[in-house]
C-alpha cells in the first residue's frame, strides 16, 4: 500500500520513443491522430488524461501530500495510545526504557538523516537532468535504509533473545516468546550508570538473600508468600539458557523474596533503592517494570510499522534506481523522484519522534 | 489549476457512440478487471456493491425472519448475533461506504466535471482490487466462523470471542484503504482536473458532496485502519492497549473507533445529499436554491462530525463535561442538514415537478431522512439518550438515516445514471413501482422499532417480551415488503441490459455535464474538452423534448 502513491500516477514507460527536449511544459502539444487518439507521442510520461505535464506533477504532488497525511493519521492513532498509556503507567516507560540500547537507536537516527539528505539531493540531481548523481544519490538511500533495517534485525533478535518481547497478556507464550527478561533492571549498564548505589545495594541483596536469577522467576505471585529457594540451581547462567519458555511462572515483574529483608533494613540505608524506584508500594524489590511487556509490545507495534514503511521504500527505491538508469528522469519530468523523497521524508521524521519517546525517556 | 489555453488538442475518434462507447471500447474479461477507465471501474464496484447488497440484505430478512416470534423461530442464538454482526459489518463497510461515491461517484465525477478519467486511474483500479481483497476476507471470516461481536467490534469481547474476529477486522482494514485512495483520487481529481471554465462554485453539488466526502475519507480512514490494527495485534500478541488486565482501556477502543466511525456515518450520507442535490432541480426543472449553502454546508458537515464521536459514549462513562461538549456540538450539525433540507424544499416551491422514478426516490429521501435526522437530535440529548441507549429507537434511527437516507439516495442515483452508464432506459412503470415498495416498507419496517425502542426493547436481543411480538411481526413484513421492492428494482434494471442501447444523450433535461456526451459516454467522455460558462443548474429553459430521440436537445444551435 505504501508504495502505492509513487507507482499509482506514473504511466509504464510506452516503447515508444525517447522523450525530445524541445517541449514547454505549457505548451499546446500535438496528438498522434491514429490508434486512439489520445498519445501524446512527444511525451512519453504525459497520461492521457492529463492536458499537459505540469498539470500532472501538481495533480501528482497534491496526491503525494494527502496520502501523507493519511500516513500521518495513521501513525497518530499510535501516538496517541502510546501517550494516554503512558499518562497512566508513566512507571511503565520509566523502567522499561533502560533494555533499549540508545547508542543504536543513535545510529539509525543519523542513518536514516543521510539518507534523507541523499534522497532531497536525488530529486535536485533529477531536476538537474544529472543521470550519474541520481543513481549515485538512490544507492546511498537504499544502501541507509538497509543499514537501518540491519540495526534493527540486530535490536530485534537482542531483545528476542533477552525475553523482551510482548508477553502474550503476560500468561501464555506467543510463538514461542515471552516476555521474561533473562536480566535485573539493575544489572543494565544505563541502570548503573545513573544509579550506581542503588545497583550494587540491589545486587548485593540478590546475593546475601542467596537467590539466583532464576530463584526470582520461579517466586509465586505479587504479595503471595515466596516459595523456599531450591538448592543447586543459583548462579544458573541466565544468558546461556534459550528464552526462557513454559518452565517460567506467569510472574515476571516482582522478586517478592525480597521484602522482608527490605522492611527489616533502616530507612537510611534502603535510600538508594527507593530514590531509583526500585521498590514497590508493598515493599519488595523490582526487578525489572511490571507490565514491561507492555512497553514492549507498543515498542514493536510502533517500530515494526515503521519498519514495514522503511522496507516499502526500499522497494520503491529500487523500482526508481532501474527506472533512473534507464535514463527515464530528467528536467522536464522528475515527479516520481519527487514524490518517493517526500514519502522518504515523511519516515525519516515519524523515526525522529519515535526515537525520543521510545529510547530517550527520562 | 493548470488548464490547457487551447481545448483543440482533445481531439477524439469521430466513431459514433452507438459503435464505440466505453462499454464495447474493449472486449474481454481482462480489459474489465485491468481497465484505468474510471466508468469500468465504476460499473464493476456497482456490480460489487449489488451482490454484497444482496448478501446482506439476505442476512436482514433472516434476521427479521428469526425475530417472527420470542424464542427460536429459525435459527439459535449464536448464529443470530452472527447474522446481525455480518449484516452490520457487510452493510457499512463493503455496501454504504463505497456504494455512491465509489460505485456512483466513479462513473459520474468525472463526466460532471468534464474530465477524462480520474487523476490516478491506476490507483483507482487499486481500489477496486482492495475492496474485492477486503470482501474476501469478510466471506473468509463467514466461512471459518463468523464473528459476533456487532460491526463496531468493541473489546474487550471482541478480543477474547472464539469466533472468527481477524479475518472481518483485516477485511475492514483493507477496505479501509479502499475508500482512501479513492477518496484521495476524487480529492485531487476535483483540484486539479477541471476543464476550462469550472470554477468551484461551477461544480455540480454532487461534486461538492463527493469533495467533502473525500476529506473524510482521507482525514478518518486512516484512525481506524490503526484501530484495527491494534485490535488485531491485540487478539494476536496481547498488545495491553486495550486490556483492563494490562492496565490498557477498553473504552479507548471505542474512542478510536467512533472518532473513525461518526465521520464514517457522513461517509455515508454526504454523497447522497449530493445525488439529492442533483435530483431535485432536475425534476423540479428549476435552479437549485441557495446553491452555494448547499455547497458549504456539505463542507461543514464533513468538519463538524469529526468533534461529535463522543456522543456514541454517553454511557460509557465518559465525563459529563465531555459529553455536554459533545451534545452541543452533535446539536450544531443539524444546522447544515436543515440548511440543505430546506433549500430542496424551497427549490421544488412552485416548480413543475417531474415525478419520475429518480424523483420518487428523492422526495421519499427527503421524508425518511427528516425523520431520521430529527430522532437524532433526541439521541444528542444526553439525558434522552440514558434511556435509549443500545434500544430499538438507535436501531430505527440510523436505519433510518442509513437505509432512508444513503441506500434511497444510492437507488434514486441508480436510476438517474443508469441511461447514462448502460445506454439503457429502465421501464419507468416498474422503476416507480419499486421506489413506492422501497418508501413503504421503510416505513413499515423501521417505524414500529422506533415505539419498541421507547418501551425499552433492547438491540441486539434473540429473545423478547411477548408485549414486543406485535411489532416485532409488523418490522418484519416491513422487511419483507422492502426485500421485494429491491428484488423487483434488480430485475428490472438488469433486464434492461438484454436490450439494445436506446438511451438518449439527455433524457431527464438536465443540465450538468454528463448529459451533454452521449449514452453511454465515449472511452475518453467528451469529444471535446468542454469549455464551462455557465452555473451547473442554468439553462433548463433553453432545453426542448424531442421526440423522435426521447431526449431534451438544446432549442437552438450551441452557443
Amino acid at each position: 500500500m505504501a508504495t502505492q502513491p509513487a507507482t499509482s500516477h506514473v504511466e509504464k514507460k510506452p516503447s515508444g520513443p525517447k522523450p525530445l527536449p524541445a517541449h514547454e511544459k505549457d505548451h499546446g502539444h500535438a496528438h498522434d491522430d491514429h490508434g486512439h487518439g489520445h498519445g501524446h507521442a512527444d511525451m512519453p510520461f504525459l497520461q492521457h488524461h492529463f492536458d499537459s505535464p505540469q498539470q500532472q506533477f501538481d495533480a501528482g504532488k497534491l496526491g503525494i501530500w494527502a496520502f501523507l497525511v493519511t500516513e500521518v493519521l495513521f501513525f497518530a492513532g499510535l501516538f496517541c495510545a502510546y501517550t494516554i498509556y503512558r499518562a497512566q503507567h508513566t512507571e511503565v516507560y520509566v523502567w522499561a526504557h533502560y533494555f533499549l540500547d540508545t547508542k543504536l537507536g543513535a545510529l539509525n537516527t543519523v542513518v536514516l538523516l543521510v539518507s534523507s539528505l541523499t534522497a532531497a539531493w536525488a530529486v535536485r540531481c533529477a531536476q538537474l537532468g544529472n543521470k550519474k548523481a541520481l543513481i549515485t544519490n538512490i544507492v546511498v538511500t537504499i544502501a541507509c535504509a538497509a543499514t537501518f533495517m540491519c540495526v534493527k534485525y540486530f535490536e530485534y533478535t537482542h531483545k528476542f533473545h533477552d525475553g523482551l518481547v510482548w508477553g502474550g497478556r503476560g500468561e501464555k507464550p506467543i510463538f514461542g516468546l515471552k516476555f521474561d527478561p533473562h536480566e535485573e533492571v539493575w544489572e543494565l549498564p544505563r541502570f548503573k550508570h545513573k544509579h550506581p548505589e542503588a545497583a550494587e545495594l540491589a545486587e548485593k541483596l540478590r546475593h546475601a538473600q542467596g537467590g539466583g536469577r532464576h530463584e526470582a522467576n520461579e517466586a509465586p505471585a505479587e504479595g503471595k508468600t515466596p516459595m523456599p529457594t531450591p538448592a543447586g540451581i543459583e548462579d544458573h547462567p541466565a544468558h546461556a539458557a534459550k528464552p526462557a519458555l513454559a518452565e517460567t511462572p506467569p510472574n515476571n515483574a516482582t522478586a517478592a523474596a525480597t521484602a522482608s529483608e527490605i522492611a527489616d533494613m533502616p530507612e537510611e540505608a534502603s535510600e538508594p533503592l527507593r530514590a531509583a524506584g526500585l521498590i514497590t508500594e508493598k515493599g519488595e524489590l523490582l526487578r525489572y517494570p511490571p507490565r514491561g511487556h507492555v512497553f514492549f509490545s507498543i515498542y514493536f507495534f510502533m517500530t515494526g510499522l515503521h519498519g514495514f514503511h522503511v522496507l516499502a521504500g526500499i522497494v520503491v527505491w529500487v523500482w526508481l534506481l532501474r527506472r533512473a538508469a534507464r535514463g527515464d528522469f530528467g528536467p522536464k519530468y522528475f515527479g516520481p523522484i519527487d514524490y518517493a523523497a517526500l514519502y522518504w521524508h515523511l519516515v525519516d521524521l515519524i523515526w525522529i519522534y519515535l526515537f525520543p519517546l521510545l529510547y530517550l525517556i527520562a | 489549476m493548470a488548464a490547457p489555453s487551447t481545448t483543440a488538442d482533445a481531439v477524439l475518434p469521430p466513431s459514433s457512440s452507438a459503435e464505440d462507447n466505453y462499454l464495447t471500447h474493449d472486449k474481454g474479461i481482462l480489459s474489465w478487471i485491468l481497465t484505468l477507465d474510471h466508468k469500468r471501474i465504476g460499473v464493476m464496484y456497482l456490480f460489487s456493491v449489488m451482490t454484497a447488497f444482496a448478501l446482506g440484505g439476505l442476512f436482514a430478512l433472516l434476521i427479521r425472519t428469526e425475530l417472527l416470534t420470542p424464542g427460536k423461530t429459525i435459527v439459535d442464538h449464536d448464529t443470530y448475533n452472527q447474522l446481525f454482526t455480518l449484516h452490520g459489518a457487510i452493510m457499512v463497510f463493503l455496501v454504504i461506504i463505497p456504494g455512491i461515491p465509489a460505485a456512483l461517484g466513479n462513473i459520474a465525477l468525472p463526466l460532471q466535471l468534464g474530465a477524462k478519467d480520474v487523476a490516478f486511474p491506476r490507483l483507482n483500479l487499486f481500489s477496486y482490487h482492495l475492496w474485492v481483497l477486503g470482501a474476501c476476507f469478510f466471506m473468509t471470516s463467514l466461512i471459518i466462523s463468523a464473528a459476533d461481536t456487532g460491526w463496531t467490534f468493541y473489546t474487550p469481547y471482541s478480543t477474547s470471542t472464539e469466533t472468527a474476529v481477524i479475518p472481518a477486522a483485516f477485511g475492514a482494514f483493507i477496505l479501509g484503504f479502499s475508500s482512501i485512495f479513492t477518496g484521495l483520487n476524487f480529492l485531487v481529481t476535483i483540484h486539479k482536473l477541471r476543464p476550462p471554465g469550472m470554477t468551484w462554485f461551477r461544480l455540480p453539488l454532487f461534486i461538492w458532496a463527493l469533495y467533502a466526502t473525500a476529506l473524510i475519507q482521507v482525514l478518518a480512514t486512516p484512525v481506524i485502519g490503526i484501530t484495527l490494527l491494534m485490535l488485531i495485534v491485540e487478539r494476536v500478541f496481547g498488545l495491553g492497549i486495550f486490556d483492563p488486565s494490562l492496565g490498557g482501556d477498553p473504552v479507548l477502543f471505542q474512542h478510536f473507533f467512533w472518532f473513525y466511525s461518526h465521520p464514517a456515518v457522513y461517509i455515508m450520507v454526504v454523497p447522497g445529499f449530493g445525488v439529492i442535490s442533483e435530483l431535485i432541480p432536475v425534476f423540479s426543472r428549476k435552479r437549485i436554491f441557495g446553491y452555494k449553502f448547499i455547497a458549504l454546508s456539505s463542507v461543514a458537515i464533513a468538519i463538524l462530525g469529526f468533534l461529535v464521536w463522543g456522543h456514541h459514549m454517553f454511557t460509557s462513562g465518559q465525563s459529563l463535561l465531555a459529553g455536554t461538549i459533545f451534545s452541543a456540538i452533535t446539536f450544531l450539525i443539524a444546522i447544515p442538514t436543515a440548511i440543505k433540507t430546506f433549500n430542496w424544499t424551497s427549490t421544488m416551491y412552485k416548480a413543475k415537478i417531474h415525478l419520475d422514478t429518480p424523483m420518487l426516490y428523492a422526495l421519499a429521501f427527503l421524508w425518511v431522512f427528516t425523520i431520521g435526522g430529527v430522532t437524532g437530535i433526541f439521541l444528542a440529548v444526553m439525558s434522552t439518550d440514558i434511556h435509549l441507549h443500545d434500544t430499538y429507537f438507535v436501531v430505527a434511527h440510523f436505519h433510518y438515516v442509513m437505509m432512508g437516507g444513503a441506500i434511497t439516495a444510492f437507488f434514486g442515483g441508480l436510476h438517474y445514471w443508469w441511461p447514462k452508464a448502460f445506454g439503457r432506459m429502465y421501464d419507468e412503470k416498474w422503476g416507480r413501482f419499486g421506489a413506492v415498495l422501497v418508501f413503504v416498507g421503510l416505513n413499515v419496517t423501521f417505524f414500529p422499532q422506533f415505539i419498541m425502542g421507547t418501551r425499552g426493547m433492547p438491540r441486539r436481543y434473540y429473545n423478547y417480551l411477548e408485549e414486543f411480538q406485535s411489532l416485532h411481526q409488523l418490522s418484519s413484513i416491513g422487511a419483507y415488503i422492502l426485500g421485494a421492492g429491491f428484488l423487483l428494482t434488480a430485475v428490472m434494471l438488469l433486464s434492461t441490459l438484454r436490450r439494445k442501447p436506446d438511451a438518449p444523450a439527455n433524457p431527464w433535461g438536465a443540465t450538468t455535464l454528463e448529459w451533454m456526451t452521449s449514452s453511454p459516454p465515449p472511452y475518453y467522455n467528451f469529444r471535446e474538452t468542454p469549455v464551462v460558462d455557465r452555473g451547473p443548474y442554468d439553462g433548463y429553459e433553453n432545453l426542448v423534448y424531442d421526440k423522435k430521440t426521447r431526449g431534451y436537445v438544446e432549442k437552438k444551435a450551441t452557443g
